[in-house]
Formats: C-alpha cells, structure tokens, sequence
C-alpha cells in the first residue's frame, strides 16, 4: 500500500515536472533560434514572465463568444496535462501509464484539438473559422502518420503501455533496427507538423495567409491565452520527450531511488536541450511550406512510418 | 419468463401500431362507449365522465399520440429487460409457435447475441417513444395522417424484433420483410414530395434486392440440409467454395441493409426525407439488425469462417469507412450527412468484423473474441450516439424549419440545452476519450495491434495498413463533427429562420436525448457494464472469451492483458477533473481579472456579417483538395459582368455540387443494361391479342410434345 | 529468430537493406530530375558501404574492389555524367508533373509485400535470416521497373534501370557473400557500356523529337489513329 502510494505520488511530481519544464523548454528553444539568427535572445525564463503577465490581466472577451470559448482553455489545458501523465519522463513503471496507453494519448490531443477547433469557430469571424479548418485537415492527415510509427514501436514491444514499451527498449540493449529509423524519422516529422513549427506552421507569425494555430486563438487574451499557450509548450514537449524516451531510453530512472530520479532528470534535460537545438537549426535553415504541400510532407511521413511497418515485418520478424 | 418479456415486447409494439389506427375512429369510440355503459350501467359516474372527457374533440388525439408512443416505451422496456436477463443468465430458450402455415411452425431462439441487439433495440425505441409524441405534433393531420405513423412505427419495431427471434429461414425472411416494407412506408411518409417518393422507391427496390440475395443464401445453405430450421442449417456440411458462395450473398443481401460501399446509395436519399426519430430508428437500430443477419449468418450457421472472409469484410469496411466520412464532409444537408456518417461506421464494425474472422480462421479464437467483442460493442455505441444525433437533427429542424447546415449558426445561445446534448454526440462519434465511441476505436485497435500472432506476412502488412485507415477516419470524423457543430451552434446566424429560434419548450423531447447523451458518457466511463455483457455473447457464439476475463472491473479494462495495454477511463476522468479544477481555482482566484465583454476584432473596418464567417463548403476546402479524386466535384463560379466593355463585375455567385462516385460508375450501367434488357423483352408484347393468342397456341402444342 | 538475437553485422546488414528500399520510394516519388540523380548516386553510397561492410565482415578481401568500383561507377562517374547532360539539355529546371503520384507509392509498398510474399517460401526454407534481405533486393528491382513507367522523361527510365541493377547487386553482396570477380567486373563494365550507350541514345532522340519525354515517341508511331 505504501509503495502504491508512493508510486503515485511520483507520478504526481512527474507530471507536476512535465507542467513546470515545459516553458523551459520554449525559451531554451527560442534562445537558441535566436543565436543561431544572430539575434539578441530573450532570457531563458522570458515564458514564465509572459504567462504570469498573462494570467494576472484581465482577459477580454468577445460579445460573440458562448461558454464554449470559455470552458475551451481549461479543457485543452488539462487535456494536454492528461496526455503527459502517460509519457515517462523521468522514469518507467509509474502507475499513471497503465491508466491510460499511447492510443489514449492520442486521443486526449484530439479531445484538446477538437475544443481548440470549435472555439475557432465560436466567434464566427473569418480568421478563426480558417484556422480550425487547417488545424482539422493537417491534424487528420497527421494521425495515420503518427499511428503507423506508434504501431512499428509496439509490434515490436508488443504493448501499447508506453511505460512497458520503453522498459523493452531499454532492456533489449543496443539493437541496429531498420523499423526504428523510420518510426523515428516518421514520428519527428509528425511532431514537427503536430505542434506548428516551420516548415508547417510559424508560431512567430501572424500572417493571415500563413498561420494556422494562431488563427483560432487570435481571439483569446488574458489567462485563456496563457493556459493555451502553456498547453501548446506542453505539446511540443511532450513529443520531444516521446521521441527521446521511446528511441534513446537510456538514462530513464528504472528504480524509485531519488538518485535514479535525478539521473533521470538530467538525462532527459540534457536530450531534450540537444532535440531543441536540432529543431532550432532545422527552423533556421528551412522555409515555410506552401498549405498544399503540407500533404505531400505528411504523406511522405505516413511512407517513412509504412516502411518501418513493412521492414519490421520483412526483415525483423521470425517468420 | 424471458420469453414472456421478449413476446410481451414484440406484442407491446404490434399494439401500438394498432392503436394508432384508432385515430380516425374516435366518433366510433364515442358511439362504442354510450353504447357500452348503456349495456351496462356501473353507475360509477367518474369513469363514464373520464372516458367522455378522454373522447373529447380537442384531447383525443394528444392522448392518443402518447398513448401509443406509451406502449412503444413500453415494448422497449420490455425489449431492455428481455435483453439483460437473457445476457446475465446466459440463457437460450427456444420456442415453436404455430402461426404461418399449418405443417411448418415459427421456431423461436432467443440467445445472448438475439439479447443483446434486443439491448440496442429497447434502448432506441425508449428514446424513440419519449421523443416521439412531441415531434409528431407538427404534422398535420390532414395532410400527414397519424395512424399511418403509428400503424407503421409499431409494425417496423414488431419486425425488427421478430427477425431476432427467428429461428427459420421462413420466419426470419418473413420478419425482414415486415422490417423492410413498414420502413419503406415510412420513408414515403411525407409523399408530396416526388423526391421523396424517388428516395422511398429507391429504398425499396435496394432492399428487395437484398432480400433475395439472402434468400438464396438460405437456399444455398439449405441445399446442403434437410430443413430450414436454423438447427437444420447448423449441421450443414457444406464445401468451401459453396461456403463462400453462401458468404457472398449474405453478404451482399445484408450489405445493402447495412449500407455498405457500394451499395450504400439508399442510405443519404432515404434517411433525410423519413421523420426524424424514424431515421434515428433506420439508422440507429435498423443497420444493427442487418448486422447481426450477417453475424448469425456467418458466426452461426455457415460455422467454419474462412480468413478470406475476413480479408473482404476488412476491405470492404475501410472502404465503407473512408468513403462514407469524405462523403459526409461534403454534405450540407444535416441529416443526410449523418446518413453518410451511418456508412461510415457500419465500415468500421465490419472490419472490425473482418478481424475477428481472420484471427478466427487462423486459430485464435480469444482474439477472435476481442474483435467481436470491439465490433459489437462499436454496434451499440452507434446505435445510441447516431440515434442521439438524429433526434438532435430533429429538435434543429422542428425549430429552424430548415436542414442545410450552410444556413444555420449561433444556435448555442438560443438553444442551450440541444446544444449540449448535440455536442456530446459530436464528441461520442468523434471517438474523443471518455465517451463511449473511443473505447469501441481503442478496442478495435487493440485487435488490430495484435496481428504479430498471425504467420501470414501479407496479412500481416494488410491489418496495420487498415488501421491507420480506422486512424484516419477516426481523424477525419472529428473534423467533419467540429465543422457540424461548429457551423449549426457557434458563431453568427446565417439566416433569418435561426435568429428567430428558441429552446424546444417539449419536455419529452429533451429527454428523450438526455437519456441517450446519459448513456453516451456512461458507458464512456464505464465501459466494463456492456463489455461484460458482451463478452457472454462471444461466450454462446464462438465458444471463446476476452483472453483477460479476470482483468474486466468496473475501472480498468485490459482485454489481453495488463501488460499489453490498459485504460481506465474513471481515472482519466478524475484526472481531468483535478486538472481542470486545479487551473481554474488558480486563474480565477484574483477578483481583479474578471472577464471584460468587448466587440469581435474586426481588423478595424467595422461591421462583421454573417456573410464574412467560413462557411461549410470552406471548412471543407482544404480535404476537397487533397482528397479530390473520391467524389464527383462540380464547381463554377459565375460572375454578372456590366458596364463598359463588361468590365465591372456586378455580382458573383459560387455553386458546389458535389456527386457520389457510385452512381455513373455503377448504377448507371446497370440501370442501361436493365433498360436495354426490357426493350428486347418488349419486341414479344406486340399489344396484338393474336400474338398473344399465337403464345398460348404454341406453348400448348410444345407442352403436348414434352408430354407425349 | 528475432532481430536481437542477430549479431550486429547482420543488424547492420538489414538496416542498409531497409535504406536501399527507402532510396528506391524515393526514387519513385522524385519529379526533379537532379534530385533524382542525387537519391541515385545516394543508393549507390549505401551499396558501396554494403559492400564494404560484407567485405571487413567477411574478411573477403576482393569485395573491397567491387566497393571502390561501386563507388567509382555508380556514385560518382554515371550521376555525373547524367547530371551533366540534364544541365546540357537544360532539363534541370523542369518538375515532372507524377500523375497518381499517391496510388504509385501505395502501389510500391504493395510492390513491397508482393515480394515477400514470393519469396516467403523461399526464406522459410532457408535458414539464413539474411534472405529477408533478398525480399528487399526484389523490391528494389520492382520498383526499379515501376520507376521506368511511372515517369516520361528518358533520363528517369536510365536511373530505374541502374536501380534495377542495384537491386540485383544487393542480393548478389547479401545472398553469396560476393559473386567472383570476374563476374563482378563484367557487369561493372556492362554498365560502363550501357552508360556511354544512354548517352548516345538521348542524343539520338534529342535530335529527332527535341526532347526526352518518351511520350513525345508516339509521334512515330506509323498508323493513323
């Protein structure tokens, strides 16, 4: 009984660690851009100013607007805090995994989309109503993609428990699979689309023929823009933890130690630092995409994912 | 006992067909009264006077309405006990009843896969029944006679539940024919309509088709035994290939109930133009008994599937799948939309099916189970999302007066609660976590995920590929459902009709909703109460249950095993409660930062309209571009040009049709080859009555022949 | 036998297979005709390290000459001389429209299964995992062939070719540790040849039809339509 609730109450600080990092994360990203632009760079903590700044104003909202675009920021917000109760972060066997598997996980970030989505739509201006309809489009076409590379990971780990899934990772060792490259190329391609960087979406932007996610939240100010925004680091760290955790495990706490946790924590820092400068780079060196070639790279996405099913079961399988 | 509710069920609907007929006789009640307590006198003085009051002009036919919808409830009711105590006892009772022709008796059976499509069935019909008498309140007697409602309601629900009752190949095509022929009545209920006519026609023609595609199923499964009793078809022995051949008609004799691709035409001309809470019926509860012909067909009587059944079940639903949701994106007429959408998760159930049957053939029976179990469990999950949805439809149409999404907007404020109810269908059938519609996906992926068992590398390349078909039509559904809700309920009205809406004052009719909208998010929650439910089905029929019975509590639902994969949905939902109440008790603790109400941004110009909102055709545009190749896209854009040299663009208008595929591609040339075939039969019918007497001459002198 | 209890050339060995296969979907989905090349001469670099690899594995001492052949030929000497002719023609600044370009690469991964599925007997009687390798090697050739019918300009049919010979250059490395070498220099001169042969020919059709999209050869064709 002690050790459940111990667990839990790891699970707890896990969470609570994924809810506090995740703005880290958007500054370390955006200081990094900044360097690499020859740019001055904020300080790293500039996203917690501005949140706090934000929940502190008082929000304005449209005399349009039903509760719908009221209730819309909590709901996304503790949605996206669902999902991150399932990804290990700083370690493995937490009970809040098994509550809910990756498939779950997916569907809590289309249960945050299809709220973002109608609030959209809820204030019936044209901005909005564009930005729900590319949000839906890009986000339908990104499904396939994404769950074609979770199922290569969990035919191979034969679970969709993410928890379970990484520990298999973790406990094989070091194992050259081809499946795994393309999962791994299909899942960061999917991610980049899934959370609006460039070459998708430019979350700098305002440009109205461009932008898709501050389209539908161009309404929003005050606290509902700051859980939105926080919602949104949130996502992109969840992905860059997924991405780190399911392909480079190692250095995830497999013991409750607080040394472990440490270890983990340190590990998981350090590869999400080193996944931000990548992504930093790759936004400075490329260009936004027209709309309509955002299918082309999702179906090539959907094809790397669809590779690393058919090598799985080519190359890797015993029969 | 369990008889007596399910007969009580099917008598309880007969009757209130019946008593729908009374609607017209109320001058023959009358005199039949006076008559009566003349006879005999009681002296009770109250009830002479309560009946009088009750035969009086004005209340007459508002109780008589309710009446009838009172019995339906009823027979609903008893549907649902039926149901659940035939599924909790895990009983079979069979029955002989001897109506029809005297040397062949109706043989009954009523088991746990009959019990649990009787679950399905009452629970609409009680919906059905609540909603109903303030729905048809709007028809005028005159030109949309009550009694022909009600006869045809009652008769449609006594069909349905005798076509799960049979255990004949005569009784059972008896019941689908009283299933299909009441249905069409009410399809071409609001006759003055030549469409509607067309679109009733329509369905009719497609189900007697069917109809004798399942016949000669029967037949050729028949040809093998000595009978038509089920028992009899049981013990068939039959080759693979006769199998296969049996297969395919039942198939597509129960596909054309059920609405697959291609053969889903009926499906978006019929359900639009049939009242309201009779489409929720069709949709709802009438493709889900096609389902279990299909299931009692395949699981039960032909016995031994085959994995290429599998494999075109699979393909068949991915196909039905995808096609029936881009279709329904491009829908502006709601509930022909919803029809679509019907197309679309019947495809899902097949595959589902089809899985089953793969793992099934290839000796996995346990998960075989789970996919029945996920298919099922998706079956009820529709019928009471899309039964939800339909009433939903009905409510908007009652007070818009209109249909074509395109015109509506803003509806959330002037109806609250249908609102609500709306948006909790919208998020079941956009399969959204801790609705029912998710568990349903999460199972039918979780058999997906166990494909690595099989040893057929193609097979085993196919499944993942279905799957992430399943994922995109999961996906493309939100989308469409974002667009639906987000264009009837959110932002500013379109038209004229919708401003001047309000909330339906009818309480039956919000109930009748709520109760689905309940049911929705408590089995979203609760899974585990219908899966155990399910799984004695799976029990009786393929003699296998869930691999991980011991793990089906009431909290977590791990079908394989724990390790494997587990969901526990009461969790999630106390999470997302502690979430969303730990925010929101931060964020609004400051007094400071109470919402301010200001104008919409309008870029500074000033005056936003209507007009200037998206509109359905431009939610829609981006999946029209990328998919452009799955329908028939006419668009034009016509400008009025005037002034010098026609340079001044006066006025512009924009029109979008856009065309289902099936039609040129297959009815067309059937309905060519048909035409051309009556032609050359027509060169015999000269009109000449000496040809004709010529016909009779030479078939008399050729049968002297044969005879001789 | 699963994959990790493989050691670790034969892993390695079957990653390169899978990056073969991805090369080829490359391939067929590249309307450039410079990138084209490029993803070409990249296939010829993963072969080159194929060989290579097998040759140190191996300790096969004479697949390190067919791997500096590779690289000469099929990496650098045939994409540059093909490039050179697309900057000659002024072709490199042309996009092929790919007509169903999505059912083409749907088309390939059936391709791909297709292979094994013909092959599946074959490995199951065999007890070399290596010979799923064999499974990609086929698909490489289909796609090779796929790539020739799906594009129109002339310089895209002379890369499917080549990648048709890739394939069937992987499976030689991957399913007899290496042919002898004088089969392996016969074939690398029987490429030379055919190059230079390419050449000539494009020039041939450049100068009859003014272009190299082998649609534009219907023109010849001899009966009225």
């Amino acid at each position: 009984m002690g050790d459940q609730l111990m667990n839990w109450l790891i699970a707890v600080l896990q969470t609570t660690l994924f809810v506090v990092l995740a703005p880290l994360l958007a500054g370390w990203l955006k200081w990094c851009k900044c360097h690499l632009q020859n740019r001055k760079a904020p300080s790293l903590f500039q996203p917690y100013r501005d949140l706090l700044k934000l929940t502190n104003k008082q929000p304005v909202v449209a005399e349009q607007a039903s509760w719908i675009f009221m209730i819309a920021p909590y709901i996304i917000f503790s949605a996206t805090v669902l999902a991150a109760t399932v990804v290990p972060l700083i370690a493995v066997n937490l009970p809040t995994s098994a509550s809910a598997d990756v498939i779950v996980m997916v569907g809590f970030f289309a249960f945050a989309r299809f709220f973002l989505a109608l609030a959209g739509l809820d204030i019936g201006t044209a901005f909005g109503g564009m930005g729900s309809s590319r949000e839906m489009t890009i986000s339908s076409l990104a499904e396939p993609a994404m769950l074609m590379a979770i199922f290569t990971l969990t035919m191979t780990a034969s679970t969709t428990n993410l928890s379970f899934a990484i520990a298999h990772v973790l406990n094989e060792g070091l194992v050259l699979r081809p499946s795994f490259v393309f999962a791994l190329a299909a899942l960061v391609l999917v991610a980049i689309a899934e959370t609006g960087r460039i070459p998708v979406d430019n979350p700098a932007t305002h440009l109205e023929l461009t932008m898709i996610h501050e389209a539908m939240i161009l309404e929003y100010s005050g606290r509902h823009l700051a859980l939105i925004e926080w919602a949104s680091q949130l996502k992109l760290m969840l992905y860059g933890v997924l991405i780190a955790n399911i392909f480079l495990p190692w250095g995830i706490a497999e013991t409750f130690g607080v040394q472990a946790l440490g270890y983990g924590l340190l590990a998981i820092m350090g590869k999400l630092a080193l996944l931000a400068i990548f992504l930093a780079i790759a936004e400075t060196l490329v260009a936004k995409m027209r709309l309509f070639r955002v299918q082309e790279y999702l179906s090539f996405a959907y094809l790397l994912g669809l590779l690393g099913m058919l090598s799985h079961i080519i190359l890797e399988a015993s029969r | 006992m369990i008889l007596v509710l399910a007969y009580s069920a099917v008598l309880l609907s007969f009757f209130s067909g019946l008593l729908g007929l009374a609607m017209h006789q109320r001058q023959h009640l009358l005199a039949f009264s006076r008559y009566w307590f003349k006879r005999f006198p009681t002296g009770n003085e109250r009830c002479q006077s309560m009946i009088a009051d009750w035969l009086e002009e004005k209340r007459f036919p508002i109780l008589l309405r309710r009446a009838v919808f009172f019995l339906l409830g009823l027979s609903g009711i008893f549907a649902v006990a039926a149901g659940l105590s035939v599924l909790i006892g895990k009983g079979l009772v069979t029955d002989q009843i001897s109506l029809g022709l005297p040397w062949l008796p109706w043989h009954v059976r009523f088991d746990c896969l009959s019990g649990f499509f009787f679950l399905i069935i009452g629970i609409a019909v009680s919906a059905v029944s609540l909603y109903g008498p303030g729905y048809v309140n709007t028809y005028k007697e005159s030109q949309h006679p009550f009694a022909v409602l009600g006869l045809f309601t009652g008769l449609f629900v006594a069909g349905m539940l005798l076509v799960l009752l049979a255990d004949d190949a005569f009784f059972f095509m008896i019941a689908w024919e009283l299933m299909s022929v009441a249905s069409y009545f009410l399809v071409a209920f609001q006759h003055e309509n030549p469409a509607n006519r067309r679109a009733a026609f329509l369905y009719l023609l497609m189900a007697e088709v069917g109809a004798l595609s399942i016949i000669l199923g029967f037949g050729v499964l028949a040809s093998f035994a000595d009978g038509f009793t089920f028992d009899a078809l049981r013990d068939a022995q039959l080759s693979k290939t006769w199998a296969s051949i049996a297969f395919v008609l039942a198939l597509l004799g129960f596909g054309m109930k059920a609405g697959i691709v291609p053969v889903h035409v009926w499906l978006p001309e019929a359900h639009p133009v049939a009242p309201s809470h009779i489409s929720a019926l069709m949709s709802g509860v009438m493709l889900k008994v096609a389902l279990y012909g299909l299931i009692r067909f395949c699981f039960d009587l032909l016995g031994d599937v085959q994995w290429q059944w599998g494999v075109v079940l699979l393909i068949l639903g991915t196909v039905s799948a995808l096609g029936g949701i881009l279709y329904a994106m491009m829908q502006p007429n709601l509930k022909c939309l919803l029809a679509y959408s019907s197309v679309e998760n019947i495809g899902i159930i097949f595959m589902v099916l089809g899985l089953s049957m793969i793992f099934m053939a290839n000796g996995h029976p346990q998960l075989a189970a789970l996919g029945f179990l996920a298919a099922l469990f998706h079956a009820f999950n529709h019928a009471l999302f899309k039964n939800l949805l339909f009433l939903g439809a009905g409510i908007i149409h009652h007070q818009t007066h209109q249909l074509n999404i395109d015109l509506m907007g803003g509806l959330i404020k002037k109806m609250p609660k249908t609102s609500m109810l709306f948006l909790i269908g919208c998020m079941s059938i956009s399969s959204l976590p801790l609705f029912n519609g998710f568990v349903s996906e999460w199972l039918a992926f979780q058999t997906a995920l166990q494909v690595d068992v099989l040893d057929n590398g193609v097979l085993r390349s196919l499944i993942p590929v279905a799957a992430a078909a399943l994922a995109l039509t999961a996906a493309l559904a939100a989308a469409c459902f974002v667009k639906v809700f987000g264009m009837i309920f959110l932002g500013q009205s379109r038209s004229h009709h919708c401003d001047k809406a309000h909330e339906i004052q009818d309480k039956g009719m919000l109930a009748g909703s709520s109760l689905l909208a309940g049911l929705c998010f408590l089995f979203g929650i609760f899974p585990g109460l219908i899966i155990s439910l399910i799984n004695s089905v799976a029990g009786q029929l393929l003699g296998e249950t869930l691999p991980n019975d011991a793990a089906l509590g009431w909290l977590w639902l791990a079908p394989v095993s724990t390790n494997q994969a587990s969901y526990a949905p009461p969790l999630v939902l106390i999470g997302a409660l502690i979430a969303a109440g730990v925010s929101f008790w931060y964020l609004r603790r400051n007094p400071l930062t109470v919402m301010r109400r200001a104008e919409t941004w309008d870029c500074g110009f000033g005056g936003l309209t209507p007009n200037m909102q998206y509109s359905c055709s431009a939610f829609t545009m981006p999946f029209r571009r990328i998919f452009n190749k799955v329908w028939i896209i006419d668009e034009r854009i016509e400008k009025d040009l005037r002034g010098a040299l026609n340079q001044d663009v006066a006025a512009i208008r924009y029109r979008l049709e856009v065309y289902d595929h099936s039609w040129p591609r297959l009815y067309q040339p059937i309905e060519d080859a048909v035409n051309t075939l009556a032609k050359v039969v027509g060169r015999i019918q000269t009109g000449n009555i000496r040809t004709y007497l010529g016909y009779s001459f030479a078939t008399l002198i050729l049968m002297l022949w044969v005879i001789s | 036998m699963n994959i990790e209890q493989l050691d670790f050339y034969t892993q390695a060995i079957l990653s390169m297979a899978a990056l073969v296969g991805l090369t080829s979907f490359l391939m067929l989905g590249q309307g450039r005709l410079l990138r084209l090349i490029f993803v070409f001469a990249m296939q010829g670099f993963l072969l080159t390290l194929t060989t290579a690899l097998a040759a140190y594995s191996l300790n096969n001492h004479h697949l390190y000459i067919s791997a500096v052949l590779t690289l000469v030929l099929k990496v650098v000497f045939i994409p540059w001389m093909l490039r050179r002719q697309v900057i000659q023609m002024n072709m490199h600044r042309d996009i092929e429209a790919l007509k169903n370009n999505t059912a083409v690469m749907l088309g390939g991964a059936s391709l791909m299964v297709f292979s094994y599925y013909v092959l599946h007997p074959i490995v199951q009687s065999s007890s070399v995992v290596m010979l799923n390798a064999l499974a990609v090697s086929l698909s490489v050739m289909l796609l090779g062939m796929l790539l020739m019918i799906s594009h129109r300009q002339a310089i895209a049919h002379v890369v499917g070719f080549m990648s048709i010979e890739n394939g069937l250059f992987f499976a030689a490395i991957v399913a007899t540790n290496g042919m002898p070498m004088v089969v392996e220099l016969g074939v690398a001169f029987d490429v030379l040849v055919a190059a230079v042969l390419f050449g000539i020919f494009f020039l041939h059709i450049r100068t009859s039809i003014d272009s190299l999209d082998v649609d534009l050869l219907n023109k010849l064709h001899e009966v009225d339509k």
